[in-house]
């Protein structure tokens, strides 16, 4: 018997103020005239404007959407494979410390990470920029793909994947035309996730990026140090925009296509 | 043949990632400061063989690791560290209990919306979310203009660039690691075990902290941890809310890279940080462990 209290109820609100006030204070702002931030001077879009015409922003984000798009690529098929192994590849020597090196990245202090990744290329003597970047972010986020994806993986029926292979599969055909289709929508949430860490990254990027390749977050990061400016306010409530449509479509998508898989396996089943 | 290919791709990339790069703070934090380009010795040169080997092994020592006990900055950054994540990791518990269990007793076709609104933030740039609350906590700030507008108080509160804001940063940023495993234990919970503590007197109070609480033990540990061990490495949040004063090691590490340019402090700081983060990472994973077990 569950009951939903007064109690419950004003935690929620409160608890769903609180997280989204911030950003919708961030957005409405974004709108102010005037210079200073905190006070109002009436709505305009001029912060807009000027932000579409600063050019060292727009160099920095076609940057990282390189970066994001490249590193999660290669970030989803090499945690697709990592996930693989884990889950189906059975024993082999090395597989604990295997494991290890999946899951250790996740609890890592991105200042540890951003550290070594910096002395390891400086160390074999890779100038640093885009390419370092997109090394450093791949690394990282294969893991949290691998994490994504094994847990599909986990989940599903194998026998289909018998099934395929009694029919005359090779492993191949088996894992592109039966395991793939299935822990599709994970290999896709898994790409966002890994886009989305991509975008989001500072403090990995400022230790592996060279003069010669600053991302966004570098530059608000270089520009809020100083304190609130309504041109960030404006590029933030355009990040803000673009990830609310992206997660809530990427959701839409992938439930309808989790229910379609679904009624998929169990006609399967039963046929 | 596809299996060794399978395994050996992405092992090789988490070696000469991963592992890898741990090696090479570890030695260049045994490693000495030095003016040159890198800015450490000794380097180590194969060329010269066996010899060259011998005297690298023999220039390593733990100088640096005896520096960062003899300065006390970088302890008082440790410990300080830790009493922020602990306090963090409370309040967080604190926020994000209500929530959760709000979201558990929600209607059924509630729920998923509710989830969604909980892990859209985290999708948000981390950096934009902490960058929201600057022009909200500074001195002309719009909560001190509401609270001097509705005349609670008469001059501005300095909020922002204190621990209080550091407080507030952290549990903004990571309330949703706190409320989804609190929310997918309560969820699971058999609700009829409610109904029979109230059968048999308890108040619906009693009944909570006598059933419901312990019941969601398993979620809160998971969830204290999932803020505690990202906290203590926090460099984003005490570098934009907190003041002079605010000492986490995450940000001394950065400043002794970026700023001092001392490489094999700033790696003897990071494999100490690293020793104290093994101890909650390890603990995580034998709760988790354990979970699985009484699941399976």
């Amino acid at each position: 018997m569950r009951r939903f209290t007064w109690f419950n109820a004003t935690s929620l609100t409160l608890g769903f103020a609180f997280l989204y006030l911030p950003m919708v204070i961030l957005i409405v702002y974004s709108f102010n005239a005037s210079e200073l931030v905190t006070v109002w001077a009436g709505f305009s879009t001029k912060w807009y404007g000027e932000l579409l015409q600063n050019e060292a922003f727009l160099d920095a984000a076609w940057v990282t959407i390189q970066v994001a798009v490249i590193s999660s690529t290669i970030a989803t098929v090499l945690g697709t494979m990592a996930a693989y192994v884990l889950v189906r590849a059975g024993r082999f020597a090395g597989r604990t410390l295997f494991s290890g090196m999946i899951y250790a990245p996740l609890v890592m202090p991105e200042v540890i990470t951003g550290l070594s990744l910096l002395l390891l290329f400086i160390g074999i003597g890779l100038d640093r920029g885009v390419l370092t970047i997109i090394l450093a972010h791949t690394t990282f986020s294969m893991c949290y793909v691998s994490v994504v994806v094994s847990s599909r993986l986990v989940s599903f029926d194998r026998s289909l994947e018998e099934a395929a292979l009694d029919l005359g599969c090779t492993s191949m055909e088996a894992f592109r035309l039966v395991t793939l289709p299935i822990i599709a929508p994970a290999v896709i949430s898994g790409w966002l996730l890994a886009f989305t860490l991509s975008l989001d990254d500072l403090v990995i990027a400022s230790f592996t990026a060279g003069p010669s390749a600053t991302t966004l977050p570098i530059k608000i990061w270089s520009s809020i140090r100083l304190g609130v400016s309504p041109e960030i306010n404006a590029l933030s409530t355009l990040l803000i925009a673009i990830v609310a449509v992206g997660v809530i479509t990427a959701s839409l998508i992938t439930k309808r296509a989790a229910l379609r898989q679904e009624a998929e396996e169990r006609a399967a089943i039963r046929a | 043949m596809r299996r060794v290919a399978l395994i050996a791709v992405p092992y090789l990339w988490l070696l000469a990632l991963f592992l890898v790069p741990f090696i090479i703070v570890l030695k260049i934090s045994l490693s000495d400061y030095d003016l040159s380009i890198p800015p450490y010795s000794p380097t180590l040169d194969l060329s010269s063989g066996w010899e060259g080997l011998k005297s690298f092994f023999g220039a390593l020592d733990f100088e640096n690791f005896t520096f960062l006990t003899t300065d006390d900055l970088y302890w008082k950054a440790y410990l300080s560290s830790v009493r922020i994540a602990v306090i963090a990791t409370f309040c967080t518990l604190l926020v994000g209990y209500p929530i959760a269990y709000g979201m558990a007793n929600a209607p059924d076709h509630w729920r998923p919306t509710l989830m969604m609104l909980v892990i859209l933030p985290f999708w948000t740039s981390f950096l934009i979310r902490v960058y929201s609350w600057m022009g909200i906590l500074s001195t002309e700030g719009y909560l001190n203009q509401l609270l001097i507008g509705m005349g609670l108080i008469s001059e501005p509160l300095t909020i922002l660039n204190t621990n209080t804001a550091v407080y507030i940063g952290i549990v903004y940023t990571y309330l949703p690691f706190m409320i989804l495993p609190i929310y997918s234990t309560l969820e699971r919970m058999d609700a009829s075990l409610l109904e029979a503590a109230e059968d048999l007197g308890c108040s619906r109070i009693e009944a909570f902290w006598l059933v419901t609480f312990p019941l969601s033990r398993n979620g809160i540990i998971a969830g204290c941890f999932l803020v505690f061990i990202p906290t203590i490495g926090e460099f984003v949040i005490p570098a934009l809310l907190g003041g002079s004063d605010t000492l986490m090691i995450g940000k001394v590490l950065w400043e002794e890279f970026f700023n001092n340019r001392d490489w094999p402090v700033a790696s003897a700081v990071a494999v100490i940080l690293l020793l104290i983060l093994i101890i909650p990472i390890i603990l995580f994973q034998r709760n988790e462990q354990k979970q699985r077990e009484a699941e399976g």
